[in-house]
């Protein structure tokens, strides 16, 4: 076996793959990566299945050693620094570290989460089928846990394959698009029409459970308290101070919060990447919209295949001189001491 | 008598998920009917239908949007949550052993004192009542029990704690629950168990299902402590009743 020694990396990172669905019923919720999309580009590109584990980095830099062989890994998700030894490596890339070379990230510059996918995988022992961290629930392979310095993650050794790109499409949407309900009906219209026409922010306060928006107060109809239901990802929920939470992969299963909206799933990634502090607006579309946009989301990620192409040394320099042409002057809002792994969205509950 | 039953509403909770809402409040008819269609879901599987959650007075149904519509799935749930409800599948029974009081239940005095009477008192009433699991939800296991005396009711707690112990008994509003574990929580702590409601490779991993009945007992600490290491090795500590 080949390994990756983490010699640094900062807080929000974790093992994550597609998740753990099927036991909502009993309260463990399916965890899994932030933007399903990175995850399965990184994975193609190393030749996996699309929703293997991966490591999910978060917005700050982190660095991996090879140890015990090569290992081939890909990187996709946020934009931000990453070099092999010196060697700059784009992201929606493949890239081989030799036995001994570090690879260094930097801070994400757009996105929150990037991606590592190893060729070959993340060895562990899955829970459930996943080696998703759910670290309150004692999940997660190799370690139920976030990841810290000196861990280590056993991998194939590279097989040499040539490095590869994805192409990825552009975003045209820059609106999170959501769906009204299921508790709009605890809004009066004047409540939803604010939430559409105003600018939000993610809080640094927020995490894997739950991000949490700053902008105008949206005011119940019947007070903040309705019996707890199921939620889903995306479920955006209002508490008492009108500040909205955005429930993400790793929230509760139930809660007791109405709940304006829902991301539609095929923005649900864009929306998880979306960096502290960065203002952006909600949209309202139809259910017939959304699905029609769930179509589009799987059929992309089926493309993912056919969307690589050979690396020619050209492209791979342009894409790191502008990456690092770049570097410094947009660093993500969020910092260490704020970025929480156990955030107050944690405290609400039971309901 | 099945012609009366109306129909739940239909709220979309995003493109790949639908809450079934029979009831906005908490109401025995109401969990009755979503524990059914629970079942009738289960007996009949449609395709694209991935995961089925009840709750107190909703079912949320996940599903892919790629593979059913919403309208289409939303005809299928309707008709089947009209169907009359069977009559009532065997229901399991549980006895859940629970040490109450002292540093295992550290509300059980003002509790007490709020309601105006004795710790004693307040410990008989929550062992007299008979509970049905309406609903596991938040964090693994946490199993919300309908039930409770309405002598026993009162509001959450102003400050939620941040961190109460794994096997919490306690109540809050309505209801009453076993948390397995460590969490927040903003309920009042009246006891502890040492039975895992989730445990993690030990069949089963989750022990209790809605619908399930569930009868406190109440243990000392010396037989929560060898209860507790039992459970830990894992050894089921509840006792299922013969039915």
């Amino acid at each position: 076996m080949s390994k990756l020694v983490i010699t640094s990396i900062g807080p929000a990172s974790s093992v994550q793959d597609g998740g753990r669905p099927g036991s909502q019923r009993y309260g463990l919720v399916p965890s899994g990566a932030m933007d399903r999309l990175a995850l399965a580009a990184a994975n193609t590109l190393v030749g996996n299945e699309p929703f293997a584990a991966a490591v999910e980095i978060g917005p700050f830099g982190a660095a991996f050693t090879a140890r015990g062989g090569a290992v081939r890994i890909a990187l996709s998700g946020a934009s931000r620094n990453a070099d092999i030894a010196g060697r700059p490596v784009a992201v929606d890339t493949s890239a081989t570290l030799a036995d001994g070379e570090t690879m260094t990230l930097g801070f994400a510059r757009s996105g929150s989460f990037s991606y590592l996918a190893f060729e070959g995988g993340i060895a562990g022992e899955p829970d459930f089928g996943s080696l998703s961290v759910n670290a309150r629930a004692g999940l997660g392979s190799p370690y139920p846990r976030p990841l810290q310095s000196g861990d280590e993650l056993q991998t194939k050794p590279a097989s040499g394959a040539p490095e590869r790109r994805i192409e990825l499409p552009a975003t045209a949407e820059a609106s999170i698009r959501v769906v009204w309900g299921p508790q709009d009906d605890e809004f009066a219209d004047d409540a939803k029409q604010l939430f559409i026409d105003s600018e939000w922010k993610i809080s640094a306060t927020s995490d894997r459970m739950g991000y949490r928006l700053e902008g105008p107060v949206i005011k119940h109809l019947h007070g903040h308290n309705i019996v707890s239901d199921g939620t889903v990802n995306g479920s955006l929920q209002v508490p008492g101070n009108g500040q909205p939470i955005v429930l993400m992969p790793d929230r509760g299963t139930s809660g007791g919060y109405p709940k304006i909206a829902t991301v539609i799933s095929a923005d649900f990634g864009r929306f998880a990447q979306t960096p502290a502090g960065r203002a952006f607006r909600f949209k309202a579309v139809s259910m017939a919209e959304a699905q029609a946009a769930a179509r589009q989301f799987a059929d992309l990620l089926r493309s993912l295949p056919d969307r690589l192409r050979p690396i020619e040394s050209f492209d791979l320099n342009i894409d790191a001189l502008q990456d690092a042409n770049v570097a410094g002057y947009a660093v993500s809002a969020v910092d260490a001491a704020t970025w929480q792994v156990a955030s107050p969205a944690d405290v609400s509950g039971p309901d | 008598m099945a012609a009366t039953l109306p129909p739940p509403r239909l709220l979309p909770s995003g493109d790949s998920a639908i809450t079934v809402e029979f009831s906005r409040n908490i109401d025995d008819a109401a969990n009755g009917r979503v524990l059914a269609l629970d079942r009738a879901m289960a007996d009949t599987p449609v395709e694209g239908v991935t995961e089925t959650v009840p709750t107190y007075r909703s079912l949320l149904v996940h599903y892919d949007p790629v593979r059913i519509s919403f309208e289409a799935l939303g005809e299928h749930i309707l008709a089947l949550a009209q169907l009359p409800i069977p009559e009532a599948t065997k229901t399991r029974r549980w006895r859940i052993p629970v040490v109450y009081g002292g540093e295992h239940g550290v509300d059980l005095e003002d509790v007490a004192k709020t309601l105006k009477t004795t710790p004693d008192d307040i410990v008989a009433r929550h062992v007299a009542g008979d509970y049905r699991v309406a609903m596991i939800g938040f964090t693994p296991g946490w199993s919300y029990l309908s039930g409770l005396a309405a002598s026993m009711q009162m509001p959450r707690r102003q400050n939620p704690r941040l961190l109460t112990p794994a096997g919490t008994v306690s109540i809050g509003g309505v209801q009453t629950g076993v948390q397995c574990l460590a969490g927040p929580s903003g309920w009042h702590l009246l006891g502890q168990t040492a039975v895992r409601t989730y445990q993690l490779h030990r069949d089963p991993t989750f022990l209790l299902e809605p619908g399930d009945a569930i009868t406190f007992v109440p243990v000392d600490t010396k037989t929560f402590a060898e209860q507790d290491r039992a459970a830990a090795a894992g050894e089921i500590v509840a006792e299922l009743m013969p039915s």
